[in-house]
């Protein structure tokens, strides 16, 4: 359940910086079809806003940009993923092949 | 939207945005359509070895350790002829400040915005770049501005980019995240208008110096560790910069005996600017999809007269495949315990293919190493390649196809850097600029063209000649 942003909350917020149409000449055809989108974080200006509101933000660097709002202390997003079985062996695999070398080294 | 901000308005201002961004008047450097004074603009513009040595140090930039990889050289041994096996050593440029050696771009970058008294910096970049200037930013206490490219109009991320949106956030910069396309450039354009902002391009001679330090340190750790100039310098390549900055500063070292190897990812077959191929791609850097256009043309970048001009500095280029990249990112962890990478260990992957063949004395410098983390390991890497209909298996890497099959090797001897003939990147450069100009080509851009190239001018001559006499 979305909860509304209070003025100072952080926040996330959203734009169509170029509609589908009216992108660059250089872009493909399937980038043709869609437009131009821009998400930007920053301190929530307005008294207070529910997403899908179009609001104002502080970002970082002190500007104010406008859009619509997309969430309220969004979450950092990326992660290590899960664990590839494919690369689980590679390391006793090769610690195999230069195992001998190490023991023999050994004081 | 009002119309002096559209598409075409904006890009018909840039070379008015460009110059006052950077304090650089490209247009003095103009001797010819395409032809421009390098070295001119480079000495002009840019810092000297010692400057640039001094201000990195102020801020915690470079002086990064050059490790031998004792196990690796051993694995890579247990490969080769009797006699054969080169010696491995790679620069840790993780250990700057910002976790790449691109610390030392920015380093020079914002220095010259504090210096010059602008407002602020604004980067476009989705790589370390970014974040390099993020941090630089944050130790001369200026606002930044870092344009990305890191969704698909689905609003799926690539999960490298969202790290990096995180890592320039940690260091207080504003992060616009855009999906992709090839407007990067005119967001940025934009932004530097209405800020006022330095552009801290990745292609200017501010930039390219910076790096010229890692090719000079190269030099002096591998004779201090080695006792030697290195017989190979292997360098990840994607828009020019690494390559043309070590190479300069191994040339200011007095190395002329070191061969200059470029490496990059094999993504043939993917559109960079396309919504579709955008998240089929597990490296989004030092990859050919930057590497061969960067070098075929340069000046495709954010400022007029690129300062990285790879084919000038390239003896040798090699691609591979980016289950190569993960297989030896594997391990640099498992046999050396250093987690780094993956992107970063392009070079590293093509070194250990052609260190096998070089005889035990020679050594083989790998330049750099890159910090590693949630989104950029491995393992995000490959999970979000599964989640997006990629096949990651383990196999022949010979049968990995770019965006549809990651194919891990199964054993170290599958490890192979094709060589990317360097003539072919040559002529095609010439037909780029046969075709823009008409086939007009003036005497100032025929005498530019050997050295922007690394070529003979018979070479050009020749290839030219052919295009004028097949009229395409």
């Amino acid at each position: 359940m979305a909860r509304a942003a209070l003025a100072g909350n952080w926040v996330l917020v959203h734009r169509v910086v170029l509609p589908a149409g009216e992108r660059a000449p250089s872009a493909p055809p399937e980038t043709q079809t869609v437009p131009l989108e821009m998400r930007v974080k920053g301190f929530l200006v307005d008294a207070a806003a529910s997403p899908g509101d179009t609001v104002t933000v502080r970002t970082l660097s002190g500007r104010h940009v406008a859009g619509r709002l997309v969430a309220v202390n969004p979450p950092i997003p990326p992660t290590f993923g899960s664990p590839v079985p494919e690369l689980l062996d590679i390391g006793p695999e090769l610690r195999r092949r230069v195992g001998g070398g190490r023991k023999e080294e050994r004081p | 939207m009002s119309d002096s901000a559209a598409y075409g308005a904006v890009m018909a201002r840039r070379a008015e945005i460009l110059r006052r961004s950077t304090g650089i008047d490209y247009e003095s450097f103009r001797r010819g359509r395409f032809a421009f004074d390098y070295e001119s603009m480079m000495s002009s513009t840019g810092y000297s070895l010692d400057e640039a040595r001094r201000i990195q140090a102020e801020v915690n930039v470079g002086s990064t350790p050059l490790l031998e990889l004792r196990n690796l050289t051993g694995l890579v041994r247990s490969m080769a002829r009797p006699g054969h096996g080169a010696r491995l050593l790679v620069k840790d440029e993780a250990a700057n400040p910002s976790g790449s050696f691109k610390a030392r771009r920015s380093a020079l970058s914002v220095h010259e915005a504090w210096r010059r008294g602008y407002p602020g910096v604004i980067a476009a970049t989705s790589g370390n770049y970014g974040a390099a200037v993020a941090s630089q930013a944050a130790a001369r206490n200026l606002p930044c501005v870092i344009v990305q490219e890191v969704f698909d109009s689905r609003g799926v991320g690539q999960p490298e980019i969202l790290e990096k949106t995180r890592a320039c956030e940690a260091y207080g910069a504003e992060v616009i995240q855009l999906t992709v396309g090839p407007e990067l450039f005119y967001v940025q354009l934009a932004l530097l208008e209405e800020t006022g902002y330095f552009n801290a391009s990745l292609y200017t001679p501010f930039s390219v110096s910076g790096i010229e330090t890692l090719g000079y340190e190269v030099a002096q750790d591998c004779r201090r560790v080695a006792g030697k100039d290195p017989d190979l310098v292997v360098i990840t390549h994607a828009g020019g910069g690494n390559v043309t900055g070590t190479a300069r500063g191994l040339r200011q070292a007095g190395c002329d005996r070191t061969l200059v190897v470029g490496a990059s990812v094999d993504l043939k077959g993917l559109h960079m600017a396309s919504d579709r191929d955008f998240n089929r791609k597990s490296f989004t850097t030092g990859h050919t999809g930057f590497g061969v256009p960067f070098a075929t043309w340069p000046d495709r970048a954010d400022v007029l007269f690129n300062a990285a001009r790879p084919l000038r500095y390239l003896d040798r280029y090699y691609t591979v495949t980016q289950g190569e990249v993960f297989y030896v990112t594997e391990a640099l962890a498992q046999l050396e315990g250093l987690e780094r990478g993956p992107a970063g260990n392009t070079s590293l992957a093509v070194a250990v293919a052609l260190a096998r063949d070089l005889p035990a004395e020679a050594v083989v410098v790998v330049q750099e190493t890159e910090y590693t983390g949630a989104g950029k390991h491995s393992t995000a890497q490959l999970t979000f390649a599964r989640e997006n209909g990629v096949e990651v298996r383990r196999g022949d890497p010979a049968e990995s196809k770019p965006g549809q099959v990651i194919v891990i090797p199964e054993r170290p001897e599958q490890i192979q850097a094709q060589a990317s003939p360097l003539d072919e990147l040559r002529r095609s450069y010439l037909r780029h600029a046969w075709q823009v100009s008409g086939g007009d080509l003036g005497q100032a851009d025929r005498d530019f063209f050997p050295a922007d190239l690394g070529a003979s001018p018979e070479f050009v001559e020749k290839t030219l000649a052919a295009l004028d006499a097949g009229g395409k």
